[in-house]
This record gives C-alpha cells, sequence and structure tokens, in this order.
C-alpha cells in the first residue's frame, strides 16, 4: 500500500511535528501530546482530550479557543500512556482546574483515571472528567465494555470548550458535557477496510460487492456485513439505528453530523446529507445545524458516520460560540 | 528491618520480577496470543526492565522506590495493563510510608487489589489478574489478622492461593478486557494476566524468604524464625537449636 509515511515507528511524531509548524500550538516536552501556545490559560478551566492517533483532525485539530487547551496522542489506534496525560492535563492548567473529555475505550479511560489520579497527587490539580458513548451500533466491543465513544465526541469538545471559554466552573462544564453524551448518538459504516501504517495492509477485507455496518473507528469489525446498497439506502439504515436508540419526540430540534472516515470524497458526504435531511425532515424533526465533512476518521477508511444530537436551547447557545481551531470554525 | 534494608529488598524485588518476566516473556505471549492481542510478554518484559533502572536511580524510602516502579510501568506497559499493574502500584506505594511491616503490607496489598478493581471494574470470575490477586490478598490478610503467621508465612500462603486462582481461570469464561470478545472460544486458556501478576508474588515470596533466610526480619516488631518453611502448610519450624 502507498504511503506518504517516512517510518512506521516515526509517524506520530513526525504528524505533530507538522502540526506544530502550521498551528498555533507546542509541544508539551517530552511527550507526544500538545498545548495551545499560550497555555495554560489564566482564569478559565482547561479542556483536554486524547486518545490514538489516525483520527484526525481528532484530537488535537479542535485545539483552539472554544475548544480544546490541548490533546495527547497516542500511537495509531493506541492509547496514550496516563503520564503524558497526566503531563498534559498539568501544562493546561491555569489554576481553575481540567476537564477531560475521554472517549469510551478501556485503554483511554483506564489511562485518563490513572493520569487524573497522577495529577491529583503530584501537583493537587482539580480534575472532572466525562467518558462519551454515543455508538448505537453495539453495546460490547473488542475494544470496550459499554458503548464506544466515536463522532459524538466533537459535539462535546464544541459544548464544553464554549462553557470553558465563557468562563464556567468544572462542575458546571460536567453537567453540560454530561448532558450532550446523554442526548447524542452515532452510527457508522464503511466500504473499505483502513490501512495501518504498521501493518500496511487492510484490517480487514470487504469484497467490491460488499459493505459493513455498525463499524468503530479503529478498524474493528462492524455489526453487519450486507451487500452493497444505494447510498441513500444506507443512510436510511445509519440514521434509522441512531433515530431509534435517540427516541426523538416530532418537533425537537437537533444538530448532525455527516462525517467522513478519512478516505471519501466530500461529494459523497454531501450526497449522504442530502437523505439524511429529508429522513429528519419526514420525522418532524428539525435541523438546526448541520455539519459535512472529515471530522472524526479512521485513516484512509472510505465510508461514513452520522451523528444526531438532540438540542436544548442551552446547547444550542454553546455549539452557536465562536470557536476557532485547525477543524473547526464557528464565526462570531 | 531499617530502612536501608527494607529499600535494598525492594531493589531486589524488582531486579527479580524483571528477571523473572524476561524469562517468562515468550510464555506469557504464547497465552495472550490464544485469547488476546498478544502483546503482554513484551509489554510486562519491558516493563518492569524500566522499572528496574528507574528504582536503581531512585533515592527515597521503599515507597519512593514503588512509586517509582509503577510510574515507570504506567509509562512503559501501556494500553490497559499500564493503569493496571502500574496506577495500582503507585496507589499502594502509599501505604508503605511508614516501611515495610505487616500492617503496610496488608494495607499496601488491599489498596492494590481495590485500585485494580476500580481500574478495571472486573470481579472474581471474570478470568483476569482479579482471579489471582483477590484470594492471594485475602488469604495474606487472613493468615496475619486472623491466624497470627508471620508475613513470610502469610505470603507463602497467598501465593498458593493465587495459584490456585491462576488455574481457575482455564476453563471458564472471559467477562472482561479483550479476551471477552472471544465469548465462549476464551474457555479452555489460562489468562495472561493472573499468570503474570503469579510471577509477580512468586518473585516476591522468594526475595521475601532470602531477607528472612538472611535473619533480616519483614516484621520489625517480630522476631521471625531463621528456618520458617513459607510455602508449606503447617510447616513444623525443624529448629536445629
Amino acid at each position: 500500500m502507498k504511503k506518504l509515511i517516512n517510518e512506521p515507528a516515526d509517524v506520530v511524531d513526525e504528524m505533530l511535528e507538522g502540526m506544530v509548524a502550521a498551528h498555533d500550538l507546542r509541544r508539551v516536552d517530552g511527550t507526544e501530546a500538545v498545548v495551545r501556545s499560550d497555555a495554560p490559560v489564566e482564569g478559565k478551566v482547561g479542556l483536554v482530550s486524547g486518545g490514538g492517533s489516525g483520527h484526525e483532525p481528532t484530537h488535537a485539530g479542535y485545539i483552539g479557543d472554544g475548544m480544546l487547551d490541548g490533546a495527547a496522542a497516542g500511537e495509531v489506534f493506541t492509547s496514550p500512556t496516563a503520564d503524558q496525560v497526566s503531563e498534559l492535563i498539568q501544562a493546561c492548567d491555569g489554576g481553575e482546574g481540567v476537564f477531560c473529555v475521554v472517549k469510551n475505550y478501556e485503554g483511554d479511560v483506564m489511562n485518563f483515571e490513572t493520569a487524573i489520579e497522577m495529577a491529583e497527587m503530584e501537583a493537587d490539580t482539580e480534575v472532572e472528567h466525562v467518558v462519551v458513548n454515543d455508538d448505537v451500533a453495539v453495546e460490547d466491543s473488542l475494544y470496550t465494555s459499554g458503548r464506544r465513544g466515536v463522532c459524538g465526541t466533537i459535539f462535546v469538545h464544541k459544548i464544553a470548550g464554549a462553557m470553558a471559554q465563557r468562563g464556567e466552573d468544572l462542575a458546571e462544564i460536567k453537567r453540560v458535557a454530561e448532558k450532550a453524551t446523554e442526548n447524542v448518538g452515532t452510527m457508522g459504516m464503511a466500504l473499505t477496510s483502513c490501512v495501518t501504517p504498521e501493518k500496511g495492509e487492510p484490517t480487514f477485507d470487504l469484497g467490491e460487492d460488499e459493505i459493513e455496518l455498525g463499524i468503530g473507528i479503529h478498524g474493528e469489525p462492524g455489526t453487519e456485513r450486507t451487500e452493497l446498497m444505494s447510498v441513500d439506502e444506507i443512510t436510511d439504515h445509519l440514521a434509522e439505528a441512531v433515530l431509534e436508540d435517540l427516541e426523538l419526540e416530532t418537533g425537537t430540534e437537533v444538530a448532525t453530523i455527516v462525517n467522513g472516515m478519512g478516505g471519501t470524497p466530500l461529494m459523497e458526504l454531501y450526497v449522504v446529507n442530502r437523505r439524511l435531511q429529508s429522513v429528519l425532515d419526514d420525522r418532524g424533526l428539525e435541523t438546526w445545524d448541520a455539519w459535512v465533512g472529515d471530522y472524526m476518521t479512521s485513516l484512509d477508511m472510505m465510508g461514513c458516520s452520522i451523528t444526531v444530537l438532540e438540542l436544548d436551547d442551552e446547547l444550542m447557545e454553546l455549539l452557536a460560540a465562536p470557536a476557532e481551531t485547525p477543524g473547526l470554525t464557528v464565526p462570531e | 528491618m531499617d530502612q536501608e534494608t527494607q529499600t535494598e529488598a525492594v531493589r531486589t524485588a524488582v531486579e527479580a520480577i524483571a528477571d523473572r518476566l524476561a524469562d517468562e516473556k515468550d510464555h506469557l505471549t504464547d497465552l495472550d496470543s490464544a485469547i488476546g492481542d498478544a502483546d503482554h510478554g513484551a509489554n510486562m518484559d519491558r516493563g518492569f526492565r524500566t522499572a528496574l533502572e528507574r528504582v536503581e536511580e531512585t533515592d527515597g524510602d521503599p515507597a519512593d522506590l514503588v512509586k517509582a516502579a509503577g510510574v515507570a510501568l504506567v509509562s512503559e506497559v501501556g494500553g490497559a495493563s499500564g493503569p493496571l499493574y502500574g496506577g495500582s502500584l503507585m496507589k499502594a506505594s502509599q501505604e508503605l510510608e511508614d516501611g515495610i511491616t505487616a500492617d503496610t503490607t496488608v494495607a499496601f496489598a488491599e489498596r492494590y487489589l481495590e485500585t485494580v478493581e476500580e481500574r478495571g471494574k472486573a470481579s472474581v470470575g471474570d478470568k483476569t489478574m482479579v482471579d489471582a490477586l483477590t484470594p492471594a490478598v485475602h488469604t495474606y490478610r487472613k493468615s496475619i489478622e486472623v491466624d497470627d503467621r508471620e508475613p513470610i508465612d502469610a505470603l507463602g500462603k497467598a501465593v498458593d492461593a493465587a495459584r490456585r486462582g491462576v488455574e481457575f481461570t482455564t476453563p471458564i469464561r472471559a467477562k472482561k478486557g479483550r479476551a471477552s470478545y472471544l465469548g465462549w472460544r476464551s474457555v479452555g486458556h489460562q489468562d495472561p494476566g493472573a499468570t503474570s501478576t503469579l510471577y509477580l508474588l512468586e518473585e516476591l515470596l522468594d526475595v521475601a524468604t532470602e531477607y528472612v533466610d538472611g535473619e533480616v526480619a519483614i516484621d520489625a516488631a517480630a522476631d521471625v524464625e531463621p528456618d520458617e518453611l513459607p510455602d508449606a502448610e503447617d510447616a513444623p519450624a525443624d529448629g536445629g537449636e
């Protein structure tokens, strides 16, 4: 498989160097964590996240005003280690404590929990966290007990980020982050597997006439393999699964994400969005905001996921708040 | 036993564990290939080699050394095992701040188990390291607090209990960790985490025995019979005098 990679072992480090050279970021010394160059920001809660690499722009691509203060990058599809996350937490503590957004994978959750203890032991940092588990496809999986955390995490970054930017305290941020987590659902699908740098070949094989539904973001298998359907049928299937999980009443306002898995042309994502919006409309749901693009990817996988967030006035206001990051900008 | 001797004992124990894990690396990898992702042997070996380096360059009391070993494991082992083995050691090290005595080692063992359970959200019967750790910790505590045994004798009993716990993991179905994804296919395979936990305990027992045989009391307040046999049921002291 042809790749723009020097050595698989160096890819995360070299990617971070490139990110720092492109954006307003700095590396936390001796780690694979990056923070905004003026971190820690005095007088606001520091907001951090992290996880395996290969999901870009997640996580470091959401560092900036109105979203994250820092992110820890693990190896490809591997949780960052607790000591690195602890360094990150301490680097983002501007005196008001730090809030962590964690995706529900065993490795991520255990390393973040351990990191929080380390930061508390070493620096008396006050830390709270939320675990995002928006994937409606599976209850338990290869890497999780409970549901996986996937693209809905970006809504949580945005909402918690707006809270922190406004100067809210840890407890308030936790309350709202939990509310967003409870009200969001995601379902994904793949046309092809992804190729990890170490392995250099597809993680699983899909025939020319097959697709996989209910996939995660690490090339792990989905919940069912079916024959290729039309994009409208696929969209219906994903939307059904998410809406069945959320059980929304007619007239509910929602925000949606049609997310590319890394190897999908934007053209196709817009076609998915067209169908998604008509499905929502048929159900009497009102889309207040629709995002389309690559937000939470799985290297070069072709496919997409659909995320729906149930809104109330508070969440709407926070989503609308300005943000300026490499991966997402909401203008003033 | 004075602090210097205790510190030395911790270094010796970490070294013994590192050597043992290097010897068992392939065996652990084989066990993990059957029901996991085949990296447990390499991860534990790398983790304890680093822990040994850190412990050798750390000055301080036994608690400081144990904490340094824990931090090394957290940073080197990665995945879920880093927090489980390293994070638990870090947390439990706080119980050794008054040195190594019967009471502090009981508290240490319990804190370690508690952290593993909290982090891994596993309980006995899930086919994890908890299956070796729980009987060992409970046996250690009961032997000291109820049966009034010497710590070294209690540790011998704890290792026996852990061994039975490891055996118990073979016929059961995994409910936690990567192996749980295999469901019934995990039956018939011994759990790698329980196995490496047993190695840790066996090496602790060996090193503690060395120190006791060297007439260094583990519990500063107790005179330990130098000839006590740690791993035999109701061992009669052969009382050479």
